[in-house]
């Protein structure tokens, strides 16, 4: 199958490029990119007034399988990735059985490649049932696929462990993500430590117990000298360890997810349980400091930290509700507000969202260059719509954007040459 | 003319001063009700009312069956360990069941804040707020406000103190909320572990020491030390608090000569107050149970009776 996408603007942030181009394709190759590109007996798209990107990555995705399909399950939750316009995902290893072994990590592959969506790269377990005591077999998880180690959502505690946990994951080229939560800071804490919190009666978690994790990160990331990613970061304090650590060289790098840069804890004002999510949203000054360090770079990479729940789990006291929010099919539109208010260009957004994360997690894809995998995205920019939880491909409905006006949308996704999915309203 | 529509009571927060005073003059009006020889209305005759009580309680849950039972409603009360919360039910089947059988009030307490609110949105009958985690004690904080305008003649003005554990009292929070919209200035202070962060956005002011803010007190108020809820260390053990944060006589002095004492009940004698202030005359904790009674057959009658507001204004 041969594809040529024409006359569509190319934001390509790994060459530099935000031009209109045309990219021809071969089988699951990108063949050429540039101007006006004439070839017969080929399928055309129309990609005028539209943007083509290299197909988004997310690096934290909860796909819940095996184990929790009734909130998700690979299908569903890769069907909800591509409509929301990632050409591939990292899924955390929090499942049950844990992805702390090769079984579990070739399961997840075979799932998703018979699914014949996005790409799918498995996070393995940094330790033996996510318990920060014995270190997983890293060496095989690596041999079966995992891309990074994490035991997310389960922060380690202990710093000798994670400190032999970086080193020994070092020989085997594998970052580890670390969920920052001093977590005996605040045992009972269900949303950001303020005058909400003590207005509305509820455990607070102040930003320090992200922040002296942060700290610890990064001291065991110099010590060790081996990448150390922080994953969703939430407080204005964490983006300013991060960026002084990589000012001293530091291997430590960042991400954040659009609810921390799009709404604070007044979400949850009316006890939303759908607005709950750990690290718990925090104030306007967060997102102010988390929106300078996605502007400085010192946040690399946006991920959506997509938590399916099914509706029930959420329909509980809001003390009792599990933390979460899902955001595959939200993440982009709500995103490209960052470049509509001038935070972020589209270039550099594009980047958080497909090259960097490649980058980071040495993964394929995140280019448009000759030779690349055919992973693209193409975007209307223009398409207001707003978001409805009910047209949701994911299982789950655990959004706090749910009826949030929105513009841009992923149109058109091809996955190895392949197009994975198409909005009706686009003519191929 | 003093309106009440509201639908439901789940706090202070979104009651109005006037909503307020009107639930403490129509309170102030049934009180009598419970000194008559025959304690019994028929105004919710055929109004069925259900206590549900996630918590244990003695006081509260009894205060509003006798408020009930004064005013002819039927009541019927679960609790968390009769009811089929223990076989796994979740709350909101569990509302949906109770719903089912079409009762006209529900009365909530919950470990968990906002419980009340999250069963509002799942039923049609009126749903009081008897106590929700660390939140709010809206009728606690109603008959605290009739039992010092008794004595006091009026809220505006006054210096109240709330002395013990802040951080985990929905008394102390649905108190300070009352009371600042009221008009009187509110002040708080107990162990630094137990001061919520941000107090004064509540609308009280905190005083570090306790001597300070008990200095020209008309109103003391002195929380229960729950042991209950003490899951992380907050003070070394309860003889020190009793000797550093308990109310005493001597304690005391700093307040007016004429200051009232209140509780909220169930007191731990020797721990949060000294029994040498047992006999004081300032002492009021049974006129707050009795006065009870009366906020909540207010609040039931209000709820329970779908009139227009001039027949309620009577």
């Amino acid at each position: 199958m041969r594809w040529l996408i024409k006359g569509g603007r190319v934001v390509d942030p790994s060459q530099n490029l935000d031009e209109v181009l045309d990219i021809l394709i071969e089988e699951d190759t990108i063949k050429a990119i540039e101007k006006n590109i004439s070839v017969s007996d080929i399928e055309v798209i129309d990609a005028k007034g539209k943007i083509v990107t290299p197909g988004l990555i997310d690096i934290h995705t909860h796909l819940r399988e095996p184990g929790f399909e009734y909130k998700e399950d690979i299908e569903s939750g890769l069907m909800a990735a591509v409509a929301g316009g990632f050409t591939a995902v990292c899924c955390m290893a929090n499942t049950s059985p844990v992805n702390d072994n090769q079984e579990v990590t070739r399961y997840l592959l075979k799932r998703a490649s018979d699914c014949h969506l996005a790409k799918l790269y498995p996070i393995g377990a940094v330790s033996k049932r996510l318990e920060g005591k014995e270190m997983a077999p890293i060496g095989e998880l690596k041999e079966a696929g995992v891309v990074a180690l994490s035991d997310d959502g389960n922060p380690i505690a202990d710093s000798g462990f994670l400190r032999r946990a970086l080193e020994y994951a070092k020989y085997f080229n594998l970052p580890i993500i670390s969920h920052a939560e001093d977590k005996t800071i605040a045992p009972f804490g269900v949303m950001n430590e303020g005058e909400l919190s003590t207005k509305l009666g509820l455990s607070g978690i102040p930003a320090q117990a992200e922040e002296i994790m942060i700290f610890r990160d990064i001291k065991l990331a110099e010590l060790t000298d081996w990448h150390i990613h922080i994953a969703h970061v939430s407080t204005a304090g964490g983006v300013k360890l991060i960026r002084e650590a990589k000012e001293r060289g530091i291997r430590v790098t960042a991400e954040t997810c659009p609810h921390y840069f799009s709404l604070t804890e007044e979400a949850i004002r009316d006890f939303n349980t759908n607005a709950k999510v750990s690290p718990p949203l925090r104030t306007e000054k967060d997102i102010e400091a988390i929106k300078e360090g996605l502007k400085d770079g010192t946040i690399d990479v946006i991920a959506t930290d997509h938590a399916p729940h099914h509706p029930l789990e959420k329909e509980v006291p809001f003390e009792e509700a599990p933390n979460g929010i899902i955001g595959l099919e939200t993440a982009l539109p709500i995103s490209l507000k960052l470049v509509e208010t001038g935070t972020l260009s589209l270039s550099k957004l594009i980047a958080k969202m497909s090259y960097l994360p490649a980058k980071i997690f040495n993964l394929p894809g995140g280019t448009l260059k000759p030779a690349s995998p055919a992973d693209i995205t193409i975007i209307d920019p223009d398409i207001c719509y707003c978001i409805d939880v009910n047209m949701f491909f994911s299982k789950a409905r655990n959004c706090p954007f749910d009826g949030w006006k929105v513009k841009g949308k992923a149109i058109l996704v091809m996955v190895n040459g392949k197009v994975v999915y198409t909005m009706h309203s686009f003519t191929v | 003319m003093p309106i009440f529509s509201k639908r439901h009571l789940l706090g202070i927060e979104e009651l109005s001063k006037e909503e307020i005073q009107f639930i403490l003059q129509t309170a102030e009006a049934l009180k009598e009700i419970s000194f008559r020889d025959i304690k019994k209305v028929p105004t919710l005759r055929g109004k069925t009312i259900i206590t549900f009580f996630y918590e244990p309680s003695t006081r509260t849950r009894v205060s509003f069956e006798i408020a009930a039972k004064r005013l002819s409603a039927d009541t019927v009360s679960i609790s968390a360990s009769t009811s089929s919360l223990v076989k796994g039910e979740s709350l909101l089947d569990t509302v949906k069941n109770l719903q089912a059988m079409q009762p006209d009030i529900l009365i909530v307490r919950h470990s968990q804040a906002g419980a009340p609110h999250f069963i509002a949105k799942h039923i049609d009958a009126a749903v009081i707020n008897a106590g929700d985690g660390m939140h709010e004690h809206p009728t606690q904080a109603l008959l605290d406000a009739m039992s010092i305008k008794e004595k006091k003649g009026k809220i505006e003005g006054l210096n109240i103190v709330i002395i013990g554990d802040i951080t985990h009292s929905r008394v102390a929070r649905s108190d300070i909320l009352l009371f600042t919209k009221l008009g009187a200035n509110v002040r708080v202070s107990g162990p630094p572990t137990l001061i919520p962060p941000y107090v004064e956005t509540l609308g009280a002011k905190y005083c570090f020491y306790i001597e300070d803010a008990l200095e020209k007190a008309d109103v003391i108020i002195a929380l229960r030390v729950q042991r209950e809820r003490l899951k992380q260390v907050l003070f070394p053990d309860i003889r020190e608090y009793a000797l550093q944060f308990g109310l005493n006589k001597k304690r005391l002095l700093f307040a007016k000569e004429d200051a009232i004492l209140l509780h909220p009940g169930p007191v731990n004698w020797g721990v949060e107050l000294d029994p040498e202030v047992m006999e004081l005359p300032l002492t009021i904790i049974l006129d707050q149970v009795t006065n009870g009674v009366a906020v909540r057959m207010a609040l039931l009658y209000l709820l329970g009776t779908k009139r227009s507001s001039n027949e309620m204004a009577h």
